[in-house]
């Protein structure tokens, strides 16, 4: 099983179709993201990268084509999806904390409610994602007590408190200033080097370049370039040139 | 020409002026545990389940409450079903009044952010858990102002059980008029006494607004 699972993708998209009613968002999208791999994927708003990574929770539905997680056919209409969303962590651009519950609840809840485990496990797995994440003073704050950065890390340490097998990040640090940004990027660059593996939707070209070991650049609903990092300081298709060219590359 | 308001009329009022606060309780009770069905049943995943609860709230909320008293006192009845006045006013409320918080607690949940129910979603809690512990927590202090708001209405609404005889607050006060014929001094009377039983929940539910307007900074206080 671990012998398989290591040469098989942990995500794969073939031929994935999804339209909004007469809008086609993908067109045939296809990759593949190994064990332990960072890949992220670029490219305009609108070029149907957030619906890409969206799909792979499940969070559409896609009209044709297959995607396979961890093993699980994802386009299937019987897919467990409680199943599939422990293997999938998913960190989204407005952080979506409970407002209601502190930081060590908003950890512990799914732990103690889908994996049955006891609150003191619960509670000493908190502190651990949490210490990760560098926000172990924030234990028994409240969401809105924090800072959207610390929000972010704290939506980070959540996730991560599954046990995911990958993490999905949908333009986490769409909505923070340049320095908040930093701090979870950091948090981001510390989970690459521990070998998670990772799908994330982002416009910091320089992050991407400096932590993804590939690239997908999406353009109208199709993988319009893929390739290593330096895809980006060596683009081959005017469109992905246009791009990186529009001052998306920060260094 | 009938005499003159004594302490047994007063006595009498208050008598009625607390069975106004007894069906009050009741229609709250009862319309407060169907409209909880009726707010899930609205956002139901079943397409049927939709479409039955809202014609519900449609169908009720297009009806007066005397026609539905009446029917469910008078006609009833001439169908064979006999209803004391406390039972009849007791379910038409309760049919009334969940139909409103239905509709009321329905918006509370779907006001709640969408993505709260993705974050939930993504962490693989099941439906059942996302509602509970996730979107109901928050959608309750939404509800919260409207709903005592709501219940200044229930309690005014209540006046429309005297025409089925059911002698609360209203009813009492006619009652004492039919003997005094002091209709100015007796109806004040029972004016007052409907005020003093609104204008605290009015307040009350004022007040929360305010405190929900200041933001979720309540969510750490609760």
């Amino acid at each position: 099983m671990q012998q398989t699972s290591s040469s098989t993708p942990i995500v794969s998209l073939r031929d994935v179709q999804k339209s909004f009613g007469s809008l086609k968002v993908l067109d045939g999208v296809s990759f593949t993201v190994e064990r332990g791999e960072v890949l992220a994927i670029i490219g305009r708003s609108g070029s149907g990268k957030s619906t890409a990574l969206r799909c792979i929770d499940r969070f559409e539905k896609v009209d044709g084509g297959e995607i396979s997680v961890c093993g699980r056919r994802v386009d299937l209409p019987d897919v467990d999806l409680r199943a599939l969303r422990q293997d999938v962590g998913i960190v989204f651009q407005s952080y979506n904390l409970f407002p209601h519950l502190t930081i060590e609840q908003n950890i512990t809840l799914a732990p103690c409610s889908v994996k049955r485990m006891g609150l003191a496990e619960a509670k000493a797995l908190a502190h651990k994602v949490l210490a990760q994440v560098g926000l172990e003073e924030k234990i028994h704050a409240y969401p809105e007590q924090l800072s959207g950065g610390q929000q972010q890390r704290a939506a980070i340490a959540r996730s991560l408190a599954m046990q995911p097998k990958v993490m999905l990040f949908d333009e986490v640090t769409s909505a923070l200033d340049p320095e908040l940004t930093g701090e979870v990027l950091k948090v981001i660059e510390q989970l690459a080097a521990d070998g998670m593996t990772m799908v994330m939707v982002t416009h910091e070209m320089g992050f991407a370049r400096s932590i993804a070991d590939r690239i997908v650049f999406m353009h109208r609903g199709k993988v319009h370039e893929t390739g290593p990092a330096s895809i980006l300081t060596a683009p081959t298709t005017p469109e992905l040139v246009q791009f990186v060219g529009t001052g998306n590359l920060k260094s | 020409m009938g005499g003159h308001l004594n302490v047994n009329h007063l006595l009498f009022l208050g008598h009625g002026a607390l069975w106004t606060i007894g069906l009050s309780l009741i229609a709250l009770i009862g319309g407060g545990i169907v409209g909880f069905v009726i707010a899930l049943a609205r956002i139901s995943p079943l397409r049927s389940v939709r479409l039955l609860s809202a014609a519900y709230v449609q169908l009720v909320q297009g009806t007066p409450l005397l026609v539905i008293l009446f029917l469910g006192y008078f006609g009833l009845a001439a169908i064979g079903l006999k209803m004391s006045p406390l039972a009849a006013a007791s379910a038409s409320l309760t049919l009334y009044v969940a139909a409103y918080l239905g509709e009321i607690w329905r918006g509370s949940i779907q006001s709640v952010p969408k993505p709260q129910w993705e974050a939930a979603e993504g962490l693989a809690l099941s439906r059942t858990q996302r509602m509970m512990k996730v979107i109901l927590p928050q959608a309750i202090r939404i509800a919260t102002p409207p709903t005592v708001g709501f219940m200044v209405q229930i309690v005014k609404n209540t006046s429309l059980a005297s025409v089925v005889g059911f002698v609360e607050l209203m009813r009492s006060g006619q009652i004492v008029n039919n003997s005094l014929f002091e209709p100015f001094i007796v109806y004040a009377i029972i004016a007052a006494v409907y005020f003093a039983m609104c204008y605290p929940l009015s307040l009350f539910s004022q007040k929360l607004e305010r405190r929900m307007g200041r933001g979720s900074a309540n969510f750490s206080l609760a």
